[in-house]
């Protein structure tokens, strides 16, 4: 049972990624390739319809880590309590950058919501990729079962950490590449004109930046906590993630050189799918490692809630999440196809 | 003052109470749309089809900060109050987890389509678009209800072995009969916001003599649900939710009401300010056998004052709880009057030619958002000290490892961001109004 929530969690975390990630890879690119009002529309019409939900499988993925595994919530909350706050504040801006912007028709609101949106749209990736990197990092969680640590401290990955250190920052630029080429790879299927040809024109260069991050990474992630690819030869789970995210990556560099943008755009969807399933794959079953004490750590079986708990959310999630993916489903149904930038006053 | 559990409190106490100005109103506005859409469809007339417009304008806005104002309260759980979390999670992460599932999806779906999809669904299929966003923002309303139920009146748990609360029967938790009280007492509230806020823009333009034919269908609908929400919220609902504080909570009563000492024929006060120190209550005006009524239904009956409990059970913010009560109780009687005095105007057909009482309509919009406020402070305040009522203590639940230095600057941070939220709402929203109900450049 603890199993299965710690993969229901790693689930959602990837949708996640792979749904809000477009949102954010639109919103941190559009200063570029939406240069003017109309174009800028025509971006917010393409996530227009997705993001609010998109952001919902955060809600959702907090949802079954609440409920899973309340200590592993407790402690990543309160332990990257800054971090914590400048996500919930990037999210507030971007939110109400999408909201506010389209009620006046002025250039200087707009201009300024664009800012916020591009702005927020390109810190939440660099967060995200911190977060991962501090899972696989570890931080000092002691006998209590908690931790805090500042934004940053020295910038090395020994003892005292911050959030905020070379390899985190290294992650964090590896996400906010990933998606920024995500976000590419959607508005490239998504529109068209010359947003279409911006986006086009863009992706080859940024993916060839998210493989050489990507292997920077795995480089640097051989240093920072050896005892990951420790875990490979035992986890098959892990080498189909990695098939999958190579695979993904061939299928981004394949779809644009074809011309064929939906294929581009499921190739990294799949390639950050297998990016996360493989890291997921390589921690299991430890959730937040303690860089104190091994035996400090929290995972899947020391920090879940009480099987009749996790055995009535089970009953109830499986229930729900085919209701997610049917109203997804509807919308994407009811969006197909290339959008066009709405009226004033008939879409954002 | 200036601790960490005090900043941890504060912190929470304003960031939900800024966060609940909006679902108020967007669930009470969702219910005068569905109102508007059915009305729409059943008598064709397109009034209600443009009354229902509008108020979808205002609606989205609201949504919008609802929206980005109530994700920082569920990362506030682990952040500031980890041990709570840690404690409660494997119960509450139910709750929080179903309306994420169940509520937000559905919302975030049919938003959009009910903003900005009237063109493209057509009639019948947007005022369904309708009836799904109030289904999702009124579950999303019981969750958190039920979340909070749990903490006023746990049930369905058990206590693990480490001292955590496990589920232990999902349906005695998920249908706690606190939460079914507390729900339609909060519903009704929310209904109060949604319709004084739509009897306000109609007695707005009814005053100043513009757009008189949507005016007409915002007073009317305004007035008429305002009336049913107001009494609604005073009996049954009120009335139900004393009852179970008498109950469930005999400490909290006594408190909210200045009650030092136990005995029959129990008042309630009109005015008089609770002296902690001296246990007394300065310049009372006492209605008597009042709170005996509230309480167990018999003027005569015994209540129990603060002398029943030892101080240690006593709640910790006593005269901030006891003016909660008693301002929202005092707004509540007062709609009500106002709401009878329009609705008897509007049966005689003299509404909008009674001035006086559309300045009182014009005027009473933002009274609803205090009676809320002030119930929601009545229930929070009434639950302390503790944090999970009887099970653990509110100090026992904070993020001790997260400093007061920390704390301090993600509130500041939070009221600066919230200063500039609130005045852009309130910007828009006023442009909204002003630009009347076909809006700017609309067809």
């Amino acid at each position: 049972m603890e199993k299965t929530w710690f993969w229901l969690v790693s689930v959602v975390v990837a949708l996640y990624a792979v749904m809000d990630g477009y949102d954010f890879g639109a919103g941190a690119l559009h200063l570029f390739v939406a240069r003017t009002d109309r174009e800028r529309r025509e971006v917010l019409a393409a996530i227009g319809p997705y993001w609010d939900g998109n952001e919902v499988w955060l809600l959702a993925g907090g949802g079954v880590l609440f409920l899973g595994f309340p200590r592993v919530l407790a402690a990543g909350f309160s332990g990257f309590y800054l971090a914590m706050f400048m996500v919930i504040w990037a999210l507030l801006l971007r939110g109400i950058a999408i909201e506010f912007r389209s009620h006046i028709r002025e250039g200087l609101w707009r201009t300024f919501w664009d800012a916020v949106f591009a702005g927020a749209s390109s810190l939440m990736p660099v967060l995200l990729g911190a977060a991962l990197g501090n899972v696989v990092r570890g931080v000092p969680l002691d006998a209590t079962g908690f931790f805090n640590i500042p934004l940053f401290t020295h910038w090395g990955v020994a003892n005292p950490v911050g959030i905020l250190d070379w390899y985190t920052l290294l992650t964090g630029a590896l996400v906010l590449a990933t998606l920024t080429g995500h976000g590419a790879l959607f508005l490239a299927w998504k529109t068209s004109g010359p947003v279409h040809d911006r986006c086009r024109a863009l992706a080859p260069a940024l993916w060839v930046v998210v493989a050489v991050l990507a292997l920077l990474a795995t480089l640097a992630t051989a240093r920072v906590n050896p005892a990951l690819y420790a875990n490979l030869p035992r986890a098959p789970l892990a080498w189909a993630a990695v098939a999958l995210f190579l695979a993904g990556l061939g299928a981004v560099f394949a779809g644009l050189a074809a011309g064929r943008s939906l294929l581009a755009f499921l190739g990294s969807g799949a390639f950050i799918v297998g990016l996360l399933a493989a890291t997921a794959a390589c921690v299991w079953p430890v959730m937040l490692r303690s860089t104190l004490d091994p035996a400090y750590s929290l995972d899947a079986f020391n920090a879940s809630a009480g099987p009749y708990g996790l055995r009535a959310g089970l009953e109830w999630w499986l229930a729900g999440f085919p209701l997610a993916l049917l109203y997804f489903g509807m919308l994407f149904r009811l969006h197909r196809g290339k959008v066009e930038a709405a009226e004033d006053g008939e879409g954002y | 003052m200036g601790g960490l559990l005090f900043w941890h409190r504060f912190q929470f106490g304003f960031t939900a109470t800024f966060h609940y100005l909006f679902p108020q109103l967007t669930m009470g506005l969702a219910l005068v749309i569905v109102v508007l859409k059915g009305l729409a469809l059943w008598r064709g007339e397109e009034r209600h089809a443009g009354a229902a417009r509008f108020w979808i304008r205002i609606f989205g806005l609201t949504f919008g900060v609802g929206v980005v104002t109530g994700i920082p309260l569920e990362f506030q759980f682990g952040t500031n109050w980890a041990r709570f979390s840690r404690d409660a999670g494997g119960v509450i992460g139910q709750t929080l987890a179903m309306e994420g599932m169940f509520a937000f999806f559905l919302e975030s779906t049919f938003l959009g389509l009910l903003v900005w999809g009237e063109r493209r669904l057509g009639p019948r299929l947007h005022a369904l678009a309708a009836l799904a966003l109030f289904l999702g923002s009124w579950l999303s309303g019981y969750f958190i209800v039920a979340t909070n139920a749990f903490m006023q009146h746990p049930v369905g748990y058990r206590v693990a072995g480490d001292g955590s609360l496990q589920l232990a029967d999902f349906g005695a938790f998920v249908v706690n009969r606190w939460a079914l009280v507390q729900y339609a007492h909060t519903m009704t509230g929310a209904v109060v916001t949604g319709a004084f806020v739509v009897a306000a823009v109609g007695a707005f333009w009814t005053l100043k003599g513009i757009h008189l034919e949507q005016a007409r269908v915002y007073l009317r609908t305004g007035v008429l649900l305002g009336l049913l929400g107001s009494c609604a919220a005073a009996f049954p609902t009120g009335d139900q939710q004393g009852k179970v504080v008498a109950r469930h909570q005999p400490v909290t009563l006594a408190a909210m009401e200045g009650r030092w000492r136990s005995g029959p024929y129990a008042e309630v006060n009109l005015i008089g300010q609770p002296d902690v120190e001296r246990q007394r209550l300065d310049n009372p005006v006492p209605l008597p056998g009042i709170l005996s009524f509230i309480a167990y239904g018999s003027f005569s009956s015994d209540v129990r004052g603060l002398d029943a409990f030892p101080r240690d059970q006593w709640p910790t913010e006593l005269e901030l709880l006891y003016y909660g009560f008693h301002i929202m109780v005092g707004l509540g009687t007062l709609f009500i009057a106002l709401m009878a005095l329009a609705a008897l105007q509007l049966a005689r057909g003299r509404l909008e030619r009674s001035r006086p009482v559309l300045w009182c309509l014009m005027l009473a919009f933002p009274f609803p958002f205090i009676a809320n406020s002030a119930g929601w402070m009545v229930a929070e305040l009434g639950r302390q000290p503790w944090l999970v009522y009887g099970l653990l203590r509110t100090a026992g639940g904070t993020s001790n490892l997260v400093h007061p230095g920390q704390t301090v600057f993600t509130t500041l941070g939070f009221a600066g961001l919230y200063l500039v939220l609130g005045l852009l709402y309130l910007f828009l929203v006023a442009g909204e109004v002003a630009n009347g109900p076909q809006g700017h450049g609309r067809a």
